[in-house]
């Protein structure tokens, strides 16, 4: 059997943690192969390991049966391996066809490159205007040129990292049969992700890592998601949380908002309409970039100048009020960003737990912060929540995500809120903390407190929300019954 | 009519110097940095050349020493701004101050010396031309060099891939990073190119616009560069544009005393700082405009390895 | 190759350790610089820093020296701690050394306890509201605050001069470009006596007090403290990072120009046209030298002042140049801005090769 890669034994550790152990792989001409496991597993170190980023402690790797020891990303290319990124290497104030040129080290000219690119669109059906700003792109549109810059490389070897992250269902199916028939072609596809449903439909094999060892061989398509799931993590996924009843009162109304964006190519919120009952957990999906932010941003009053809809709490306007008047009315608020938003990294947990306590004049004592209440508090959330850390001194940098995280979560919970509004909750977050979240939250809701959640991760919205509805450029859809709604559903408002 | 011409040369003379040290500085800014150091490149530039000149008698090779000594001590603002990632902004201007004493301890015994003319590239029958002769054929060849790299940078940022790769380079250094190309030495070059730029203006003051070492010299030009910068929107045509207004108010606002009218001088010369004002507000005021040229990573540190 | 790598924990002993390393760093640099000039270097070394310490009149001069520096830099970081580069203080400085003098000017020959707090009072407003020029510019239109500010400091030098030479001559002054000289009213009282050494340092050690209190204890300091780190996370707490900037620049300005007061009240005595001298940058260099905390600063202006004074000895005794003293300040800063590279990194050897 000919196999065009050959992984052996690579083992690589950093200071103490190994993140790859003695992992081998081989693959075929034409193989579409998935790497799958959950975030820690060691996918992203191989995988940079094969691109060049980084070097292995030992192991070595084989390319058409000769040794293949890349130095750095270019040496990758250069032997006809490409990588899509889960963050895109673009330049957003150049032209597509400046960022293709700028991805090729050779001395090619730029009508060769063009002439190229012709035939690259027309052969798998890649069309976008080479003339357009990178910024004015969309994801899906971004990821095509990243696309293209490895095609223009003719590899051998194409990794993709998470590469539906940021696709609505339409574009997952453009790629997916684009890969085929590269695969078709000979191409060896290596695909990175943690969405079963989608590995089962496209990779002809896998290879499952675990605390950075291969646990798996299979072939997805003949495995169960359960199966896969329990060789993913260990255990059975599907935790199914029992929701509890909400109560018939409206704590908060979006009505109609309208939210023109000032950025040039900012995302405008259109008519927004929704809302959100007592005891309820409201979940607001939709890929990143269709306007979370901005919606997140008028929610918590960090935009506060909003003329036309409004915004009712209980009944009442709070259009005008800004964050820290709308705390005070017992509503809180959790942005997606952990490190220079919601907290600040180089500030100590203390410090960062006065960050949203500004209006809370039991922190004060005569225009002075009060140090023992501060410190009193810190060790609350700590204790309560479970987050590891030296003590209440340490810099919120010094801590895990998943430990930041039920930090930053259980310094807004401790205030007994009314509301709770929160975006990507468990983003790049382990999965134990990612559940500990996820069971304070519904704890929340059972005792009376909404909850409104945005969130890219259809899977964790399905599980704990009563309600949703779809935000798609700036626009969100009508609420649907988490129970009722289908991928269909989701599909057609992504759409749109 | 002669009077005008005389105004004019007195114009390209004047905006001459800062021509040369804005075209440098823009490079830098195109690559991601903000070098506060201008005034501190260019006085050691004015120094070094009226110096070298002074002792050799050759003004090739005081424009040499400009070049060399200003590049060198850009070379310390590259070195601790990419390599050790100090604040673009303290190191920028710990290099003003240092440049500006260290040019004032070098050039303390060669005050109040006076240097021979500059030569003009004297092209005969152009020069001759009425008119035309004196409005275009009858300066230096450093003005006319300080046209040619304005032209050869913008066509370098236009045409060659090298230039993209700046632009590339100061817009995400990350993903520039990413695609292998090396940030670092990307904007090291850049610092001592604009380094090598900001001397050779420097070198203008000292050996033509006034043939004098005097101390403190620059008067704030360097400052003045860097505005130009921003008034041309990071686009290196209009940089010109720039350079001629702030020039041209210095040298007007000359006549206009001359001729008597009866302004309190001071007065007068707070006009090109005022005017500089007016127009890095008016600049400012187009967001949009700003955010398409303006260089993303403009005085954002790049982290990562060498 | 090398690489920078963060390092976990910055050791707390580095906030010392640095300035001290910049400063030796910067003594052995003029050490070898003195040798080049021909001059004996510890002869020169002992100067310009021992010296002037062993005198009554050594100590009053580096009290009054120190005074504006320390003012202006209390003043600068505030700002800086906030992300806000207020590069302008010299003209702060000179517009408030201009109104405050116009002041007492204005009221010769009228004597009044009032007279200096009036003035002083004058000033802090002058010197704060040349400062919010650049900062209601930034806030407004996103202008650029340090060409904004670096660009107002030549207008206010301009401006001094023009009213030194013109409406605020001494008219039995025989046409020299100076003011009058203040009346007793308008003379800073001495706290030293037989020297120069007036209550501007007292004034000034006041202030390191205050700032100390609020930006460790004040809700004022921790809003610093954000802003300095993100502008996101500024308005996440509640704080609009405008208000920030407008405020940084009114302690700046207002604190610049009570200094620019206090000078011409004391050592100057009159309105000339040489009044800025470049405390206004040096007084940036107090400020990193001094880690951007109160005490340092006073440490830091206590440094520089002594290297203005030294300066001076040097030159009458030894023919030092004066710009001595330039490069010495321009090689701290850069020493500072190493040596800081290296508490909060480690530098540590990448291996190039695979290992077979």
């Amino acid at each position: 059997m000919n196999y065009v890669l050959e992984i052996k034994d690579i083992t690589k550790s950093f200071f103490d943690i190994k993140a790859n152990k003695n992992i081998s792989l081989k693959l075929k001409e034409g193989e579409i192969h998935a790497l799958l496991g959950e975030n820690g597993a060691g996918k992203s170190t191989l995988v940079k390991i094969i691109y060049g980023i980084l070097k292995p402690d030992s192991g070595s790797m084989f390319l058409d049966r000769v040794k293949y020891s890349p130095l750095n990303p270019d040496s990758a290319r250069k032997h006809g391996i490409g990588m899509v990124f889960q963050h895109f290497s673009l330049f957003e104030s150049l032209t597509v066809l400046d960022n293709l040129i700028l991805g090729q080290k050779n001395n090619i000219s730029r009508a060769d490159i063009i002439n190229k690119l012709s035939q690259i669109q027309h052969d798998y059906d890649l069309f976008l205007d080479l003339n357009k700003i990178v910024a004015t792109l969309s994801a899906g549109e971004k990821q095509k040129v990243e696309i293209m810059r490895c095609l223009l490389q003719d590899p051998k070897i194409i990794i993709l990292d998470e590469p539906t992250s940021v696709l609505n269902p339409e574009e997952v199916k453009k790629l997916f049969s684009f890969l085929k028939k590269l695969s078709d072609e000979g191409v060896i596809i290596l695909y990175i992700s943690h969405k079963l449903q989608e590995i089962k439909e496209l990779c002809d094999s896998a290879t499952i890592l675990r605390s950075g060892m291969v646990v798996k061989n299979c072939d997805p398509k003949v495995l169960s998601i359960n199966e896969l799931a329990k060789f993913m993590i260990g255990k059975d996924i599907i935790e199914s949380y029992d929701l509890s009843q909400t109560e018939n009162i409206d704590v908060m109304n979006v009505v109609d908002i309208v939210y023109v964006n000032p950025e040039l190519y900012g995302i405008s919120l259109e008519k927004v309409n929704f809302s959100v009952k007592k005891g309820e957990i409201f979940g607001i999906a939709g890929i990143a970039g269709n306007g979370q932010s901005e919606l997140m941003k008028v929610l918590s009053g960090e935009i506060n100048d909003i003329k036309n809809g409004s915004i009712l709490f209980n009944g009442v306007k709070i259009n005008s009020l800004n964050i820290n008047d709308r705390r005070k009315k017992s509503m809180v608020f959790i942005p997606e960003d952990r490190l220079g938003h919601s907290a600040i990294g180089n500030l100590s947990l203390n410090e960062n737990i006065l960050l949203t306590n500004l209006w809370d004049s039991d922190f004060f004592k005569n225009g002075m912060i009060d140090n023992v209440y501060l410190d009193n508090k810190t060790r609350e959330v700590i204790d309560k929540f479970n987050v590891v850390c030296s003590d209440e001194n340490s810099l919120a940098s010094s801590l895990s995500g998943g430990n930041l995280q039920k930090f930053v979560v259980g310094r807004e919970i401790l205030k007994n809120p009314n509301i709770i509004v929160c975006e990507q909750p468990t983003w790049g977050v382990d999965i134990g903390s990612a559940n500990v979240i996820h069971e304070f939250l519904l704890r929340k809701a059972n005792m009376g407190t909404a909850i409104i959640i945005i969130s890219q991760d259809m899977d964790e919205l399905r599980n704990i929300c009563h309600r949703i509805a779809i935000i798609s450029n700036g626009k969100l859809s009508q609420t649907y019954n988490t129970a009722d709604i289908t991928s269909e559903d989701i599909a057609i408002e992504m759409a749109k | 009519m002669d009077l005008y011409v005389a105004i004019f040369q007195g114009i390209i003379i004047a905006s001459t110097p800062l021509v040369l040290a804005a075209i440098g500085e823009l490079i830098v800014e195109k690559s991601g940095v903000l070098n506060l150091g201008v005034e501190g490149m260019m006085i050691i530039g004015a120094v070094a050349s009226f110096i070298v000149t002074h002792e050799t008698g050759s003004h090739l090779m005081g424009i040499l020493a400009a070049i060399i000594a200003s590049g060198l001590i850009a070379v310390i603002f590259g070195i601790l701004t990419q390599y050790l990632l100090s604040n673009q902004v303290a190191t920028g201007l710990a290099l003003t101050l240092f440049g500006l004493g260290l040019a004032s301890l070098i050039g303390q015994s060669y005050s109040g010396i006076s240097l021979k003319a500059f030569p003009k590239l004297e092209v005969t029958i152009l020069s001759d031309l009425p008119i035309i002769g004196g409005l275009l054929f009858s300066f230096d060849y450093l003005v006319y060099l300080s046209v040619l790299i304005v032209f050869a940078t913008y066509l370098f940022l236009k045409k060659t891939k090298a230039g993209l790769v700046l632009i590339a380079t100061g817009d995400n250094h990350d993903s520039a990073h990413s695609l292998g190309y090396s940030v670092k030495k990307i904007r090291l070059l850049s610092i001592v190119y604009g380094g090598a730029c900001a001397g050779l203006g420097g070198a203008y003051l000292s050996l033509v616009q006034t043939p004098m070492w005097v101390e403190n010299m620059t008067a704030g030009r360097g400052w003045i560069a860097l505005a130009i910068v921003v008034f041309a929107v990071w686009r290196p045509l209009w940089i010109f544009v720039g350079a001629y207004i702030f020039g041209g108010i210095t040298i007007i606002q000359l006549h206009i005393q001359a001729i008597g009218v009866n302004i309190v001088a001071q007065y007068m010369s707070m006009l090109p700082y005022i005017v500089t004002i007016l127009v890095l507000v008016f600049i400012s005021m187009n967001k949009n405009r700003l955010a398409v040229n303006a260089p993303n990573c403009l005085n954002k540190i790049f982290k990562s390895d060498i | 190759m090398f690489k920078l790598e963060k390092k976990e924990n910055i050791d707390k002993s580095s906030i010392f350790m640095v300035p001290l390393y910049a400063i030796g760093c910067s003594l052995l640099f003029v050490f070898f610089l003195f040798i080049l000039l021909g001059k004996n270097p510890v002869l020169a070394l002992f100067i310009i820093f021992i010296e002037p310490l062993l005198s009554v009149f050594g100590i009053s001069e580096l009290i009054v020296k120190s005074t504006p520096l320390i003012i202006i830099a209390l003043g600068l970081s505030f700002g800086f701690r906030a992300g806000v580069w207020n590069i302008g203080a010299e003209g702060q400085y000179t517009i408030g050394a201009l109104s405050g003098g116009a002041t007492i000017l204005a009221f010769y020959p009228i004597s009044g306890l009032w007279l200096l707090p009036l003035s002083f009072l004058v000033s802090i407003l002058a010197g704060a509201l040349w400062g919010m020029i650049p900062a209601i510019l930034k806030a407004k239109f996103n202008t650029n605050e340090i060409l904004v500010s670096l660009m107002l400091t030549y207008v206010a030098i301009l401006l001094l001069s023009a009213m030194v030479y013109g409406p605020l001559k001494d008219p039995d002054g025989f046409n020299f470009p100076e003011s009058r000289l203040f009346h007793n009213s308008g003379i800073l009282p001495v706290i030293l006596h037989g020297t120069r050494a007036h209550i501007g340092f007292l004034i000034a050690l006041f202030l390191v007090v205050i700032m100390h209190f609020l930006l460790t204890k004040h809700i004022l300091g921790f809003f610093v403290k954000v802003s300095g780190e993100s502008s996101k996370a500024l308005l996440f707490s509640g704080q609009s990072s405008n208000k920030i900037i407008y405020l940084s620049f009114l302690i700046c300005g207002g604190l610049a120009g009570m200094a620019g007061v206090i000078e011409v009240t004391g050592p100057i005595g009159q309105l000339v046209p040489g009044i800025p001298i470049g405390y206004g940058f040096t007084a940036i260099i107090v400020a990193f030298l001094g880690r951007l905390t109160p005490i340092g600063i006073f440490l830091a202006g206590l440094l520089l002042a002594l290297t203005y004074i030294g300066g001076e000895a040097a030159q009458m005794k030894l023919g030092l140049p004066n710009a001595i003293t330039g490069v010495f300040q321009g090689v701290l800063l850069f020493f500072l801005l190493a040596a800081d590279a290296f508490t909060k990194y480690k530098i540590s050897l990448i291996n190039m090769k695979w290992k077979s």
